[in-house]
Order: C-alpha cells, then sequence, then structure tokens
C-alpha cells in the first residue's frame, strides 16, 4: 500500500463521517461545521487527484466564503430543534424511499459497469505547466461563451437579489458621509447672546 | 523509506520556518509597546530583562500558567477549537512565502490561490469563538470581525488579481523574478499598480482586524470583541494568530509589490548592495509590520459603517477598473509583463 492510498481511505473517510454528520448533528452550527469539514475533505481529495485549481477554488469559494455566510445566518437563527423532530417517523418512509431510489440510480448510471476503470483509461499527462494554467487557457479560449454567459447569470442573479430586498421603503434612515464631513459648527450649535445675572437676581 | 525521510525533511523545514515565526511574533510585541511607547512620549516596558528582551517570554508563561476559563453553557468543543481553527491558517499560509530564491517549504505553481484560501480560513475560527462563547459581547464581535474579514477579502484578492495580470503567474517565486530589472525599484510592482498596493496593505491592515479597523475588539462598546471570554493560554493562540497573520500580510506587501529579495538598487551599482538577498525582504516586511505599529499609535479607530463604506464602495470599484487598466496596460505593451 503506497502513500497516497492511505491517505485516500483516510480522507475519504473522514469526508463520508462528516456527511453523515451533517444531517445527523443536532446542533445547526454543528452541522454546518460538519460541512465545512465536507468541502475541506474533497478538496483534498481533488488535490490528490492533482486538480490543485479546483481543490484550492473550492476551498476558496465554498468554504472561505459560502459556508461563512451560512454560518453567520445559523448562528442568529433562534432555532428551537424539538419541533423540527417531531415528524421524524412519519417522514421516514418516504425519506429512506427517495433515498432508496436515489442510490439505485447513482449506483445503476456510475456504477462499475459504465464508469469503470476499464472503460476509462486514466487521462493522458497534462500538457506542459500547471493545471491551472491549462484550465486557463481552456475556459478563456474554447469555452470563452459559456463561461462569459454563466458570469453573467450569476451576476442577474445578484442584481435581482438585491433589487428585491433593497426595493425603497419609507421611513429609511441612511448616513452620507460626504455630508456628515460637510457640517459646519453653525448647523448644530446656537450660541445664545444674554446678559450677565446678578447675584441679587439670581433667587437671593 | 524515500516517503519517510521526506516526511522528516518537510518536517524540519516547517519547524525551521514556524519557530522563528513564533520568536518573531513574541519580539513583535515587544516591538509594539516599545514603539508606541515611544511615539507617546513614555518608555514602555522596561524591566525584565536587558532592554526588556525577556519581556515577551515573561508573558507568554504568564499566560500558559493562567487557568482557561469555561463560561458556563459555552459550548465546550468549538470554544477549545475556535483558537486552534484561527492559528492553523495563519501559520500555513507561510508554506508558499519564498524567503529568498529557491528558499521556500513548498514552490507550487497555484501558491498565490493557495494564499488567498488560507487567509480567507481564519475567520472561522473568529465566528465560532464569538458563537461559543456564549456571551453577548463576543457574539456582536464576532460579527462584526467576520462580516469586515469577508468584505475585505475581496478587495484584497482583486489586488492580487492585478498583481497576477502582471506578473503572469501564480507561482509566487516567479511573481518576485517578474519585478527584476535594471531600473532597481521602478521595475517593481508598486508602479503600475501603485492603487493596488496602497488598497492590498490597507485592506491587510482591515483583514487583521488591526487599528484604525479594530472594531471587532472596541474595547470601548464591546469589552475586547469575540475573545472576551478566553484566558491564559486560549487567549494567547488568538494573539499569536494575529501577530503572525500581521507579520504574514508584511512579508505579502513586499514581495507582491517591492519586489521581495530584489534590491532596490539593482542594475545601478554593482557590489553587494546591488545583488537580490533575504536581506532586502527582510527589511522590506520590518517596514510594512512597522506601519502596522505606526497606524495604531496615530490614528483614531473607524466607525463601523464608515469601514464597510470603504470596504465596499471605495476599494471594490477602485480593484475592479484598475484591473482592467492593468490588463490594457499590458496588452498595448505600455507596461511589460514580467516574466
Amino acid at each position: 500500500m503506497n502513500y497516497e492510498l492511505i491517505l485516500f481511505f483516510a480522507l475519504s473517510t473522514l469526508l463520508l463521517l462528516a456527511a453523515g454528520a451533517v444531517v445527523t448533528l443536532r446542533n445547526p452550527v454543528h452541522a454546518a461545521m460538519s460541512l465545512v469539514l465536507t468541502f475541506f475533505t474533497s478538496a483534498m481529495l481533488w488535490i490528490l487527484l492533482r486538480a490543485e485549481f479546483l481543490g484550492i477554488t473550492l476551498i476558496l469559494v465554498y468554504v472561505g466564503a459560502v459556508m461563512v455566510l451560512f454560518l453567520f445566518v445559523v448562528m442568529m437563527l433562534d432555532i428551537n430543534i424539538a419541533p423540527l423532530r417531531e415528524g421524524f417517523a412519519r417522514y421516514l418512509p418516504v425519506g429512506v424511499l427517495v433515498a432508496v431510489i436515489m442510490a439505485a440510480q447513482m449506483i445503476f448510471v456510475l456504477g462499475a459497469r459504465h464508469f469503470g476503470l476499464d472503460k476509462f483509461a486514466a487521462p493522458p499527462a497534462l500538457v506542459e505547466g500547471s493545471n491551472t494554467e491549462a484550465l486557463g487557457r481552456l475556459l478563456y479560449t474554447e469555452y470563452v461563451y459559456p463561461f462569459e454567459i454563466a458570469a453573467v447569470i450569476l451576476l442577474v442573479a445578484i442584481v435581482a437579489a438585491i433589487a428585491l430586498t433593497h426595493r425603497r421603503r419609507e421611513g429609511m434612515k441612511t448616513q452620507d458621509p460626504s455630508k456628515q464631513t460637510q457640517v459646519k459648527k453653525g448647523d448644530r450649535l446656537r450660541v445664545i447672546k444674554m446678559a450677565s445675572e446678578s447675584k441679587e437676581g439670581h433667587g437671593a | 523509506m524515500d516517503d519517510l525521510l521526506l516526511l522528516v525533511w518537510t518536517l524540519i523545514k516547517v519547524l525551521l520556518i514556524a519557530v522563528p515565526l513564533i520568536i518573531a511574533v513574541a519580539f513583535f510585541t515587544l516591538a509594539e509597546r516599545k514603539v508606541i511607547g515611544w511615539m507617546q512620549v513614555r518608555l514602555g516596558p522596561t524591566e525584565i530583562g536587558p532592554l526588556a528582551l525577556a519581556q515577551p517570554f515573561a508573558d507568554t508563561l504568564k499566560a500558559v500558567f493562567k487557568e482557561i476559563v469555561l463560561p458556563t453553557n459555552a459550548d465546550k468543543f468549538l470554544y477549545l477549537l475556535a483558537p486552534v481553527l484561527t492559528l492553523a491558517p495563519a501559520f500555513a499560509a507561510w508554506a508558499v512565502i519564498p524567503f529568498d530564491q529557491g528558499v521556500a517549504l513548498s514552490q507550487i505553481d497555484a501558491g498565490l490561490l493557495y494564499l488567498l484560501s488560507m487567509t480567507s480560513l481564519g475567520v472561522y475560527g473568529v465566528l465560532l469563538a464569538g458563537w461559543a462563547s456564549n456571551s453577548k459581547y463576543a457574539f456582536l464581535g464576532a460579527m462584526r470581525s467576520a462580516a469586515q474579514i469577508v468584505s475585505y477579502e475581496i478587495a484584497m484578492g482583486f489586488a492580487l488579481v492585478s498583481v497576477i495580470i502582471a506578473s503572469g503567474s501564480l507561482n509566487i517565486e516567479k511573481i518576485v523574478l517578474a519585478q527584476a530589472g535594471n531600473a532597481g525599484f521602478f521595475e517593481w510592482f508598486w508602479l503600475p499598480l501603485l492603487p493596488m498596493f496602497v488598497i492590498y496593505f490597507i485592506s491587510g491592515v482591515a483583514e487583521t482586524n488591526r487599528a484604525p479597523f479594530d472594531v471587532a475588539e472596541g474595547e470601548s462598546e464591546i469589552v475586547a470583541g469575540f475573545h472576551v471570554e478566553y484566558s491564559g493560554a486560549a487567549f494567547a493562540v488568538f494573539f499569536l494568530a494575529e501577530y503572525a497573520n500581521m507579520i504574514l500580510v508584511s512579508f505579502l506587501a513586499a514581495i507582491m509589490f517591492l519586489g521581495g529579495w530584489l534590491s532596490p538598487l539593482q542594475g545601478w551599482i554593482g557590489g553587494p548592495l546591488g545583488e537580490p538577498s533575504f536581506v532586502w525582504l527582510f527589511a522590506k516586511a520590518g517596514f510594512f509590520a512597522f506601519c502596522y505599529l505606526w497606524f495604531r499609535a496615530t490614528f483614531p479607530r473607524y466607525r463601523y459603517d464608515q469601514i464597510m463604506r470603504l470596504g465596499w464602495k471605495v476599494f471594490i470599484p477602485i480593484t475592479i477598473v484598475w484591473i482592467a487598466v492593468i490588463a490594457i496596460l499590458i496588452v498595448t505593451k505600455i507596461v511589460e509583463r514580467g516574466v
């Protein structure tokens, strides 16, 4: 058994355990952290397959950005866990059915009969230079239209999400820093001239 | 057997980076107290050892022997995991930092990507520390800090994208070598990427939650932010991670924009002053580390909404525009691509 194989089995075991923990842990923050571990471990597996760009990007995008926001929301929610578990027995048969169908489909399609090692020879070693460079060249030359279109669709989704949540609302208070810095003393402070009061007049 | 030898050899190299880093952090804290002291016409620490040089070790010993207090109803596992999750990426990022030509633990081709992904992991420790402490001050501090780190990461990433465009490589050593030339420090990337250079370092300060962007601690409003409940060694680990990250940002600014280990006089004079050397890298990084202390002693704390405005509405648009500018400069060959 060589070093890579040991690593592969260790990482896949960890991956499966973490993925299982995502759905079984009761605390939503613990579950979210298990999902982080799941992403991280699969990134390690990809790097083991010499797809270092994909692996690092998975960490950068999913672990570094998406899951942080996820955790942010989960932490701020006050989730009462008891009602969530009430219908467990009732939904169990349906859940098991869906799971079995999905597993069967995946075994049927992705099983060794169609996707075995004998069907797909190991890909030839990548062209000169790094995987990242080769991927970049492909994305920006051969697949430039699909790539750009996907980017524009994502942009539209962002704009739509912001437009939906940030409609003009009544009574919204916002600060305008340029106005704040232009404030003069006279706008805030009023100096009143008044005659000095004598001691006799002061209730003596 | 070869695998085992490689493992041992790598472990030795890791220690050769990690141990000096920890010592550097120790003396950096002393330098901070001394420098800020002098700037405020005080003396700073004077008592322990000659020139107070033993002060950081006394502080470390004190922290290590203190009790780690566990708050009531704290999530024990995550509470103790959080400092480790902050420290690990802060140290792991050093794996790809080259100290001189060919002197790095690992010279991977996707080095810059690795760096970005490692620095983006540090936020988990902050978030979990705030949440697991079961304290509202800690939680508010964690929320502030996480939002700030995530926001400035974008500007920082875009600034590095412009470096990638200018150098044509993700390999950090190649990025440094792309800045070599016969015009001394005019060859470095700070000149064509001047706005990015400024934005990168300011974002780095915000990313490490340091003054004037240290609202995560904000001791006047929320006591000490996300690590308010931590004591003893657990607090020391947060401290270590924060300072290791500051030194990392200083090194990165020197490597990405000031030519790393290249000499500022290269091509102008011969002799040792014109030769590339790791001394130059440490001098440049030392300057940025000093700037961190200088900022802290000089600027008042930013207001939180101003920090977010600066990140999202000022820095990110500038970086996006400058990526286009540098791309046009490269394509029209006004600025020569390094490699």
